[in-house]
């Protein structure tokens, strides 16, 4: 059963097309990631699933209720855990778990109940009564995410859940995102432009460039449709026109004085290549990343930083508050 | 039932984070005692009207000055929310946008209504200890008062979130809020008897509402007062509601 369907979802602003026509069925368990560079209409589409952004054509229908027509349902369904840090951090953990179980009206009793849950799952409990100011960007996001889960959502969005994260950040969190797929059973998009991230937690992924899916399919399908490895070559005066009518050749990129060949059966061929292309400075040859399947699709490689700044330089200027 | 959890966790936060904030308290009660002693004890020295004593007249106008303060500016936290993403947190709860801003409205109003309830302690120690005279505090008059401050609170809440729910930077709305406030209480006969006004200055201070909050004060604790005190309450209230359904409305169109 698909938890997530939308029907040529569209966003405009003025003359940019931030999301176009986009048909995307998402099934009910899987974890799902949302793969493109930076304007791609990300954000724009899981603000529209999320009903904080109207369409401007289209629809979607989320745990089946319609996001235009049914808002309240929909947001009843869902558990979200935005880019930016949306905790209080002059309240403790504990009481910003407290004002969303209110905020969704909880029972007393459940809302307790699950708070104590959803910190057990984060590891935060004996940290519950710290401000929030006190935690790491790590911790915050911990936080969030146990508060995103708090209420039984059908579907939680994770908005690029470790940008600005050190690298052992990200690595709990994914263990964290892994365990909850497992033990809460529920459906999990998740947003990144972290292809390490997306080839490690997701079952199947799209990527989107200007506003519409280039790509989809499981993170293996994707690596063996670019048909074969990579052989990265490093030498002076490469014949390009050469290498390309090869058959065996899938691709050709040039990066700077280095060439990237995309190459069917390329430990069979090396050799013939090699030989081809005479001497050279170095080669190497790997297996297919999400990268370079990144790469194939959007023709150019991923941007870190988002322009307005990163997760965690935008924690340390709300330090600065109040 | 859900709709009035949703208000009662907003202004528990409010609430949570201001008892947290002391300096915020303290700053806020500190600027109107500078006015109250310095201001007021210093043109006392030289200025009454009608036989009050300048401090004592511009009494009224400080309890509400402080409530003009906080309360506008208070809107500048929605702007900090915005900032961060709580306020999308808190939209994507199942709750209306009406709800969201009758939950703010009144974590505001609390916060400033506490401001100013120390101001009335401090100005009621005064009268006992004889440093102001002609102050009439007793059980009505308390209770008048806190109901006209609580209206202008409000109102004035409703103005800072409207700024709010329009503006991107906290600079921009501590612009815009002091190019509101400042002349809002020059103009309220905050510092000044309004009955002999310049026929220019005069149409000025009538339109301004605050004038009829710092009207009907006086007329309560002190005795003065241009218009009917029941006027008086009758034009702030109209002007907080006024407020009140235009700030409803901005939040249902404030876009994130």
């Amino acid at each position: 059963m698909s938890v997530i369907e939308t029907k040529n979802l569209t966003k405009k602003y003025k003359e940019l097309i931030a999301v176009d026509n986009l048909n995307l069925k998402v099934e009910e368990g899987e974890i799902f990631g949302l793969l493109g560079p930076n304007g791609a209409g990300k954000t724009t589409t899981l603000l529209m699933l999320t009903t904080l952004k109207q369409p401007t054509s289209g629809t979607a229908k989320v745990n089946n209720f319609d996001i235009i027509k049914q808002p309240d349902k929909v947001r009843k369904s869902i558990g979200i855990v935005f880019q930016d840090p949306s905790s209080d951090d002059i309240l403790t953990g504990y009481e910003n778990l407290k004002l969303h179980g209110w905020l969704y009206d909880m029972p007393d009793d459940l809302r307790e109940r699950r708070i104590k849950e959803v910190l057990e799952l984060v590891d935060l409990t004996d940290r519950k009564n710290d401000l929030v100011k006190k935690y790491s960007g790590g911790m915050r996001r911990r936080l969030e995410i146990a508060r995103g889960l708090m209420h039984h959502p059908k579907v939680l969005f994770l908005d690029e859940p470790t940008l600005g994260l050190d690298p052992q950040s990200r690595e709990y969190i994914w263990n964290y995102i892994e365990k909850l797929a497992k033990e809460e059973k529920i459906t999990i998009i998740i947003t990144t432009h972290y292809m390490d991230e997306a080839d490690k937690l997701c079952d199947r992924l799209a990527i989107i460039d200007h506003g519409k899916i280039v790509v989809l399919g499981t993170p293996k399908e994707l690596k063996k449709n670019l048909g074969g490895d990579i052989i990265r070559l490093k030498a002076k005066n490469l014949d390009i026109e050469m290498l390309e009518k090869l058959k065996y050749v899938k691709k050709v990129d040039r990066c700077d004085s280095e060439v990237c060949l995309t190459v069917k059966d390329a430990d069979k061929h090396l050799q013939e290549i090699l030989k081809k292309v005479g001497k050279v400075d170095s080669v190497e040859i790997r297996s297919p990343t999400l990268d370079d399947v990144f790469l194939h699709y959007t023709g150019r490689a991923i941007r870190e930083d988002s322009p307005e700044g990163g997760w965690a330089e935008r924690v340390m200027n709300m330090r600065s508050r109040r | 039932m859900s709709e009035l959890k949703g208000i009662y966790a907003l202004w528990y936060r409010e609430f949570k984070v201001f008892l947290r904030e002391r300096s915020r308290v303290i700053s806020s009660v500190i600027n109107p005692l500078l006015w109250l002693l310095i201001i007021g004890g210093g043109l006392g020295s030289a200025i009454s009207f009608g036989g009050i004593n300048y401090q004592t007249f511009i009494y009224p106008g400080v309890l509400i000055q402080t409530s003009l303060f906080s309360s506008v500016f208070f809107g500048v936290y929605i702007v900090w929310d915005k900032k961060i993403d709580f306020l999308k947190e808190v939209l994507v709860a199942p709750m209306s946008r009406t709800s969201v801003f009758i939950g703010k409205v009144i974590g505001g109003s609390t916060d400033t209504i506490i401001q100013t309830s120390i101001l009335l302690i401090i100005g009621y120690i005064f009268v006992y200890s004889g440093i102001m005279t002609g102050l009439n505090f007793n059980i009505i008059s308390i209770l008048i008062t806190l109901a006209f401050l609580l209206v202008t609170i409000a109102g004035m809440v409703s103005v800072g979130l409207i700024i709010g729910s329009q503006m991107e930077s906290p600079e921009g709305f501590q612009l815009i809020g002091s190019f509101l406030i400042f002349p809002l209480f020059f103009l309220s006969g905050a510092l000044f008897p309004i009955n002999n006004l310049p026929s220019w200055l005069a149409p000025f201070v009538f339109i301004n509402p605050i004038t009829y909050s710092i009207d009907g004060l006086r007329g309560v604790l002190i005795g003065i007062n241009q218009f009917n005190v029941l006027l008086d309450f009758s034009v702030i209230s109209l002007f907080s509601i006024i407020m009140f359904l235009i700030g409803s409305y901005a939040f249902k169109k404030m876009k994130i």
